[in-house]
């Protein structure tokens, strides 16, 4: 059994990976597009972190996207690498990836040697400390949101974390 | 100033949660204007009452429902003794604070009219914020607001004028659950006698940590709660004046709160059942008589005298890191024992998972205080909040995990 400190250091290692750390100090993306398709957004009211998306759609491809909002360096680094990981993909492959990127954060089950998340794998260690995982599903609901009404269907209401549609 | 005065290690031995360990490091609980841990004592009255004594009150005619009348109603009289109330009747147990808070905007409010006006500050905490908001909606009196100085303090020029012949009510918190501001009572005890308002304190923050009279203080009402007070959860004290208490139309309709029922009406029970309607919550209103004999025989000018050492120290360590903004008032003089920060960049969400992984717990987060934050401009913050069995080693430790913190994310430490 390892002793407790070590084990601790690695615990606090697993949540500000590098690569989380390297996203909330110099975030890409941040801002917001003027030609947006589509601009979503969602707080979480237990804490006010607040992350606002802008969203370009070409030819059901997510061309581009931009974020906004304040928060912990989990929800700010979160949609940081949203909108890394997110663009150029197709429609239907971003909500795969999101799904998948949710799943990461809620499902023990999962397992990270089926899919390949690339950089978005660093939130990972967020599901080993349960009072974060909404910091880190943060952006991932916007987008959820943003996503359901680019496909023409009904945004999904989550209780814990108010989305809604500010654009489109 | 020292805290020699207290035994820490023998009033840390009789909280068994302080022995416990988080994350393999010691606990160092700094969260104490959330909730304060609880004393064995407390714990054992609880168990005691359900071991020897379980039984519905006021009504029963056996030896258990007379032992528990009478144990419950020695909390009443020594709760009305612990904070100068001139009778046990002027003591109403609710669920918390917020309860007795919204008792207060129901019943008195039932006689605003539009444009009366209710005067709070810019600093109060949601629970007495939302139900006056709820009542200006019901009645359409206007909420007036007592705004803060840089140092967090009340501003009395501002406060004064804000005082007219149309104010009703004025309720604020005595000490601030963020800044750890305490209110200039008596100024604003004055300009509401000018013009005839009611003066409510939400002593939630005070009462655990520093004498309160409140005869002296010469408010009207007065709410906390027990658990901020080595006392269990669920009961929360509304004291008011008799005459005023007694003038009031009931909060909650049921048993144990009416005299005579009708079919059609019912006419209501004394002081202060009126007021306690339904069976209370029995229990823990005897285990939080232990936690009032508990400070009483600590002393709670000793209690504030020991927080003010413990403040002072956190001020002063805090200070020395480049980067902490710490907010209120500048010394510990006016301020209670509450030290709110921001690090640098560093959200304070992040702050508290980087301190719990050290056993440090602390409060992170708008602190129930929405727009107090918008006032300070920030959407959140840091705070650590002491009790009597916190030491300077652990306000250490404190430090020792902010500067993990700063390191983690790159600051200069």
């Amino acid at each position: 059994m390892p002793n407790r400190e070590a084990r601790n250091a690695v615990d606090l290692d697993d949540l500000y990976r590098d690569v989380i750390l390297d996203h909330y100090r110099q975030p890409r993306n941040r801002g917001a597009l003027e030609s947006a398709s589509i601009a979503a957004e969602g707080f979480n009211p237990s804490c006010g972190d607040e992350i606002q998306l802008s969203i370009l759609l070409e030819d059901e491809t997510v061309s581009a996207l931009r974020f906004g909002g304040s928060g912990c360096s989990i929800s700010q680094s979160s949609a940081s690498m949203l909108t890394e990981a997110l663009a150029g993909r197709s429609l239907a492959d971003a909500r795969e990836l999101s799904g998948h990127v949710q799943d990461m954060l809620t499902d023990d089950g999962f397992d990270l040697d089926q899919v390949d998340l690339g950089d978005l794998e660093a939130l990972s260690g967020v599901a080993r400390f349960p009072v974060r995982i909404k910091c880190g599903l943060l952006a991932w609901k916007v987008l959820d949101q943003a996503l359901a009404r680019a496909a023409g269907e009904e945004p999904r209401e989550y209780d814990d974390i108010p989305t809604r549609i500010t654009s489109n | 100033m020292t805290t020699a005065a207290l035994d820490i290690a023998a009033i840390r031995a009789d909280f068994p949660i302080l022995s416990r360990e988080v994350r393999g490091r010691p606990l160092v609980y700094l969260d104490n204007a959330a909730t304060t841990q609880k004393p064995r004592q407390v714990i054992e009255a609880l168990t005691h009452y359900y071991s020897n004594t379980n039984a519905n009150i006021h009504r029963g005619l056996h030896t258990l429902a007379e032992e528990a009348t009478a144990a419950y109603e020695a909390t009443r009289s020594k709760t009305a003794e612990f904070i100068g109330a001139a009778h046990p009747q002027e003591i109403v147990f609710t669920r918390n604070t917020t309860e007795s808070l919204n008792l207060l905007a129901y019943t008195l409010g039932a006689r605003l009219r539009p444009d009366d006006e209710i005067i709070l500050s810019a600093l109060e905490h949601h629970s007495n914020l939302v139900p006056w908001q709820l009542l200006a909606q019901r009645s359409g009196a206007k909420l007036r607001f007592i705004e803060l100085t840089e140092d967090g303090e009340f501003d009395l020029d501002q406060a004064r004028s804000l005082f007219n012949p149309r104010t009703r009510i004025v309720s604020v918190a005595h000490m601030s659950n963020v800044l750890g501001a305490i209110a200039p009572v008596a100024d604003l005890v004055e300009f509401a006698r000018a013009v005839d308002a009611t003066v409510i304190l939400d002593a939630a923050q005070s009462a655990p940590h520093m004498p309160v009279d409140v005869g002296a203080l010469g408010v009207d009402f007065a709410a906390f709660s027990a658990h901020k007070m080595l006392g269990p959860t669920g009961v929360g004290v509304l004291w008011g004046k008799r005459e005023l208490l007694a003038d009031l139309d009931p909060f909650l309709g049921g048993g144990e709160m009416i005299s005579v029922v009708n079919r059609e009406e019912s006419t209501w029970a004394a002081l202060p059942h009126k007021f306690e309607a339904g069976t209370p919550n029995i229990a823990d209103v005897i285990a939080f008589s232990a936690a009032l004999d508990y400070l009483s025989a600590v002393g709670m000018q000793t209690v504030r005298d020991h927080d003010y050492a413990l403040t002072a120290y956190a001020m002063e360590r805090l200070s020395t890191i480049e980067g902490m903004e710490i907010y209120g008032p500048p010394g510990p003089e006016r301020r209670g024992a509450v030290v709110a920060f921001n690090y640098a960049d560093i959200h304070a969400h992040d702050i508290a998972t980087i301190l719990d992984s050290g056993g440090v717990a602390v409060r992170a987060g708008h602190h129930c205080a929405q727009p107090l934050m918008r006032v300070l401009q920030v959407p959140a913050t840091a705070r650590a909040s002491f009790y009597l069995y916190n030491r300077e080693s652990e306000i250490d430790a404190l430090v020792d995990g902010l500067r993990e913190a700063g390191s983690r994310f790159g600051l200069s430490v």
